[in-house]
Parts: structure tokens; sequence; C-alpha cells
């Protein structure tokens, strides 16, 4: 393991941006953590989650996939890419690290969507432990460990240093360019560290929320549990939690004429919205309570069923604390997650 | 003032079911922690005993929910607090639901609490929230418990609470309070004060966080529109993202024209935008103006009033001294 002194913290990043584009947590002035582009002298949030979540760098809300151009009978494609940069994104926690192997699991599958897996190929995750976690966060229902989380480098934060621990190979290859502000050491602190994020998750309120009664192949169970119209009653139909959530990854394509040609456009897309997968025919689901349920079935039944029951949240608990009527994931798997969640 | 608690509620209600003056009670359900409570709709003295909280978290308005509710057979229950019978005036104006299929019982409210200024206080790790006269105790996972005045944790529409007066009722609880003296234009001024410049980057800054969620359109009570333009595939104007800077504006710059004159100031834009954009700058500056121009208009405070915006008369200001004004 490597260390750097939070004294020299500019350095490090200073470091890292000369040779990728590097993202940090930093505060604004009303107090809430977002991601920038780290420019010099920035001071990194010490804030738990930021509010969107890192998926962003990997599948923006909204981006233009290609251009064409016609003339006569000849149509011209215009490669726009840009998402072949190095990246580096630094702080990133347990939760929002497990969901970009959820992620990799949609788009990496075949057909394979070349955007998102060069993104992913250029980006380097710097993840961070949480020694604070929130009331909010439920990470361990899905099996993530927030003392080890993923990442290609692992950080554990203490009140004056940073330590470092490279996991994979472009972790390792990061490392190597920051050896002038490092220095080797931190195994001590990092297992203390450990052993204190145990201990703090055996005190969090969701400690003992239990994802078991959920999972592949249970569609039949769930879907016409009459529980569903009163989960739902109150659902306003907005598109909070799904934009914020660090493993929706429904999405809309559209082209659009332009002055110039056509643009293929893609923006995130909601299962909460009226013209969700709206097609020729109508609408295959009409109510909100039809819409809220695919949400949440999505995550915790269809997307298990087709991904080897990998469930399709994390925990971040970024829905508890944003939803305009305070309904979540945790409660409907209260509601109808059998006997273990009562 | 009188303190309304739950078991007044609850038993209000459960009076009103066995007089069969309604069939069902729309109120709240608690959540996981003290702050996430939940609108929910109760058809039984034994749902009611069982689930229906009130506490300083229960800041939604409810008066939206009666487009929805109204819809059902029966008559539904609603407990409103002072602000929120101003949107109910302004729903009935507009004519989104039938009032006679509603039974309002007025709450006083002296303030209803903001998690996040809670959470701005005290951070992470809120494990309970309890309220103590005018003191809240809050129960964290790593300082042990704080103790916070509640007048600090107020959200900003409370802190500058525009009326404690009910303006529809069925019957009240405890005795009606007065319109405030509310320092609500404040914000508003210190925006005029900028130069053009610098109020575009205070809105570019604020609106470029916005991520189309909409969840400040389909919560606020001047909106319902039966389909929104901006998710009518055929309107032309469909936009479910963003592009550009252009965009990100457009569509709150529409929304505030769109309700300008029916905006009650009820700040529920602002209450539940995740990104914390104080949206009701904007609706609160078309007040101001509406005010200045035409007199003070208070959408909502009579059923049926012409709003300015609406209304001619004689004595109008031209278009070309209300320009004359907005420039100054």
């Amino acid at each position: 393991m490597r260390k750097c002194s939070l004294k020299d913290l500019n350095a490090l990043f200073g470091k890292i941006s000369e040779s990728a584009t590097l993202y940090i947590p930093v505060d604004l002035e009303n107090g809430k953590a977002v991601y920038k582009k780290y420019s010099d002298g920035m001071k990194m949030s010490d804030a738990l989650k930021t509010e969107r979540s890192a998926k962003d760098f990997f599948f923006p809300q909204i981006e233009t996939l290609m251009e064409f151009k016609t003339e006569g009978k000849n149509i011209e494609i215009i490669d726009t890419r840009t998402e072949t940069e190095d990246f580096v994104v630094f702080g990133v926690r347990g939760c929002d690290a497990k969901s970009l192997e959820v992620l990799d699991k949609v788009f990496l599958a075949e057909p394979v969507d070349s955007y998102y897996q060069n993104r992913r190929e250029h980006g380097v995750i710097v993840s961070f432990a949480c020694s604070r976690p929130s009331e909010t966060c439920f990470c361990q229902t899905f099996g993530i460990d927030p003392s080890e989380p993923a990442g290609d480098i692992v950080c554990y934060k203490t009140d004056s240093e940073i330590i470092f621990d490279a996991k994979t190979e472009k972790g390792k290859a990061l490392m190597s360019k920051l050896d002038a502000v490092t220095e080797n050491g931190g195994e001590e602190q990092v297992e203390k560290q450990k052993a204190e994020i145990k201990a703090v998750m055996d005190k969090l309120p969701l400690k003992d929320l239990k994802a078991d009664a959920f999972g592949a192949d249970k569609t039949n169970e769930y879907f016409d549990r009459p529980e569903w119209a009163a989960l739902s009653e109150s659902c306003i139909g907005c598109g909070t939690c799904t934009f914020v959530c660090p493993t929706c990854q429904c999405y809309d394509i559209k082209d659009y004429k332009t002055n110039k040609g056509v643009q293929r456009f893609r923006c995130w897309d909601s299962c909460m919205y009226s013209d969700f997968t709206l097609m020729a025919h109508g609408n295959s689901r009409n109510s909100q309570k039809e819409r809220f349920r695919q949400r949440f079935m999505h995550k915790l039944v269809y997307f298990p069923t087709n991904n080897d029951g990998m469930f399709s949240c994390v925990g971040c608990g970024r829905c508890i604390a944003k939803c305009p009527i305070s309904m979540n994931i945790v409660k409907v798997m209260k509601t109808l997650g059998g006997k273990e969640n009562e | 003032m009188q303190k309304v608690t739950r078991e007044t509620l609850i038993e209000k209600a459960i009076a009103l079911i066995a007089e069969e003056k309604v069939n069902r009670v729309l109120g709240w359900k608690a959540g996981e922690f003290s702050y996430d409570v939940t609108p929910a709709v109760f058809n039984d003295a034994e749902s009611l005993k069982k689930d229906f909280v009130f506490t300083d978290f229960c800041g939604a308005n409810f008066s939206k929910y009666l487009v929805k509710e109204t819809k059902k057979d029966g008559k539904v229950l609603v407990f409103l607090k002072p602000c929120d019978t101003y949107s109910f005036n302004q729903l009935l104006t507009e004519h989104r639901f039938d009032r006679e299929k509603v039974y309002v019982v007025g709450i006083p409210c002296d303030g209803m609490i903001d998690e996040n200024a809670i959470k701005a206080k005290v951070g992470d790790g809120i494990i309970s929230v309890t309220a103590d006269g005018d003191k809240i105790k809050v129960e964290t996972l790593y300082d042990g418990v704080k103790t916070l005045d509640k007048a600090e944790v107020l959200s900003e529409r409370c802190a500058n609470c525009k009326s404690k007066k009910h303006v529809a009722y069925d019957e009240l609880i405890g005795e009606d309070g007065e319109v405030a003296d509310s320092n609500r234009f404040d914000q508003v001024e210190m925006l005029e004060k900028m130069t053009p410049d610098e109020r575009f980057a205070f809105w570019q800054e604020q609106l470029s966080r916005c991520i189309r969620c909409n969840a400040c359109r389909n919560v606020c009570p001047a909106c319902t529109c039966e389909k929104c333009v901006f998710d009518n595939p055929n309107s032309g104007v469909e936009n479910k993202a963003a592009a550009d800077s252009f965009e990100e504006k457009m569509f709150h710059i529409i929304r505030a024209f769109h309700v300008a004159g029916r905006c009650t100031d009820c700040g529920e834009c602002s209450r539940v935008c995740p990104q914390h954009i104080p949206l009701h700058l904007l609706n609160r500056k078309f007040i101001k103006d509406i005010n200045t121009f035409y007199g003070d208009y208070q959408a909502g405070e009579e059923v049926g009033s012409r709003a300015p915006l609406v209304n001619y008369t004689k004595e109008d200001i031209e278009p070309v001294d209300a320009v004359k004004k907005g420039d100054e």
C-alpha cells in the first residue's frame, strides 16, 4: 500500500491531472457535493455521497451518438465520438463502484454498447471506504462491504492521510505514476479502519433489511400483489428516483433534424414517465401503479432473472433521501418482502 | 397556537367516518426514519390507529392530490395547513375537482421542518428527530444527541410564511391565524439588485444542475394539464432531457410563465427539487411584479377571483410602462 498526507493531496491531484482528466467530489455553496473536473487548488469534499452518482461518467444523461448528412441519395455518417480520453474518477463509494458492475451486465453484453465500453476502458475508478455511512445506507443488503469497495484503487481516508491500495492493472499503472507524491505504508491504519467500519455497519437502522425474498424467477410471485396499489398511490410520477439512481439504465434514442443534417441523440429515460416505452400501438403501462411496479420489479426480480441473480440496487440510499413523497425501495421491500423484513 | 397532534387528527378522522361524512382520509404514514413520511389514503378507523402519523415533517401540500382523489367514489377527508388552502382555492377556481367530494379540516401550522436543513447542521447519520417545544432533539449515529432550535431548521417557505389563515375549510381545529407579514420577497429583491450579467450567471449556475426529473412540475398544484407539452411526443417540443443550457432554462422559464398569476407560492417546487434549485424564486418574481403593476394579488385567496393577468381593467398598466419598470 501507498499513502499520501492530506496536505499533499493537491500535489497528488496535480500529478494525476498530467496524464488524465481528473474528477473529484467538491462541495457546492449549498453544501451539497458534486463531481467537478479538477483544477489547481480545488478542495475535495468530505461528503459521503455526491448528489449524482458516478454513473454519469460512463452513461451520461445526454449524448450525441452520431450525425448524418444527406446529399442527394448519399448518406454520410459523421463520427462524433469523444469518449476515448483517459479519465480518473476520485472518491467513488462502494455502492457506486458496484453499480458499474450492474451496468456492465447491460451495456457490455451483446450487442456491446461501444460508447459505454470505451468509457469503461478509459476510466479509472479510485474508490473510498465509507467511515461514516448515512442512516439511509443499505449496501450490505446487496452484499456490498463498504470497507472493501470495488474499484481500480481502493482508498482509506484517515484524519491526516489517504492510503491507497491498487487492485487492478489500471490501478497499479496509475499508482506507479504517483511515486513522487506517495510513500509506502498505511496497512495498520487500513485494518483499523476496516474494523471501525464493520462496527458502524452494525448500528445502521437498515442493517437488517434482507433481499432474500426477491430474486430470479419470482415474477409470478410479486407481479399481481395487491400491495402495489397502496405503495404507488401517492407517487407523483416524477423521475427523481430513476435519475439519481446509480443503476437505472433505461434510455431513449431519437433522430433530430438540425440545420446541417440529422443528429442521433440519446438521453436517459424513466419508467416513471407516461411516454416510457410508448410504441405505435400505445403504451403497455398506462397507470402510475404499473410504471411504479416496473421500477421495483426490474431492480428486484427481472434483473436478477436475466443476470444470474444479481440485484440492480446497490443500496446507496439516494432515492430515500430525494423522493418528494419519501416512497422508496426499502418501503417496497419491507411491504412485499416476506417475514424476514417484518 | 394550539399544537395539533396525531391523536387529535385520528380522533377527528374516525368521528367523520363514523358519521358517514367521509369515506376515506388523506394522511401520512411513517417511514423508516423520523423524517420520511409518505402521503397515504386510509379507509377505516383500524388503519388510521395503526399507521396514521402527523409530525413536523408533514409538509407536503395535499391540495393537488384531490384532483385524483375526487375521481373516486365517495368523499375524502383532507387536513390542510393554511398555505395548502390557497392552492385548494386556486384549483377550485380552475375547476380541477368537485368541491362536494372533499371535506376539509383546517389545521394550524407553526412551520414544517426541512430535513436537509437538519442534515446541513448535524451531517449524515440521523437516527431520530423528536420535537420538544421550540427545540428539536436529533439523535445521530456519530455525535450523540444534538439540540437545535426549530426556527433554524424550518423550510424556507415556513420561515417566510405568508399566511396562518385558512382561506377554505369545512371545519377548523383550533383558532385560525392571520395573514403574516412575510419577508418572502427579500431574496427576489436581492436578485433584482444584481446586474443582468450577474443574474444570468446566478440562474445559469442554478438551472445547470437540473436533471429534468419533472418533480417540480408534477408536484405543482398549478400544473394540472392532463398532458404537459414537454411530455407529449406529438407536441414538437417534447423534451426528456435538456440538451444544452438553453433548454435547461427554457423548461423552467416556460413553466414559470405558465403558472404566473396562478402560483400561490406554496413552495412545493423547491421542497421537492432533488438538486436544491431555488425554483420558487422565479415564481415569486412574477408575484412581486404582479403586485407592483396591478396591486396586491394573492392567488387562491378567494375562489373565482379574476386574476390580473386574465382580467382587463382600464387602469391596467400599459406594456410600455411595465417594460420600463422592469428595466429599472
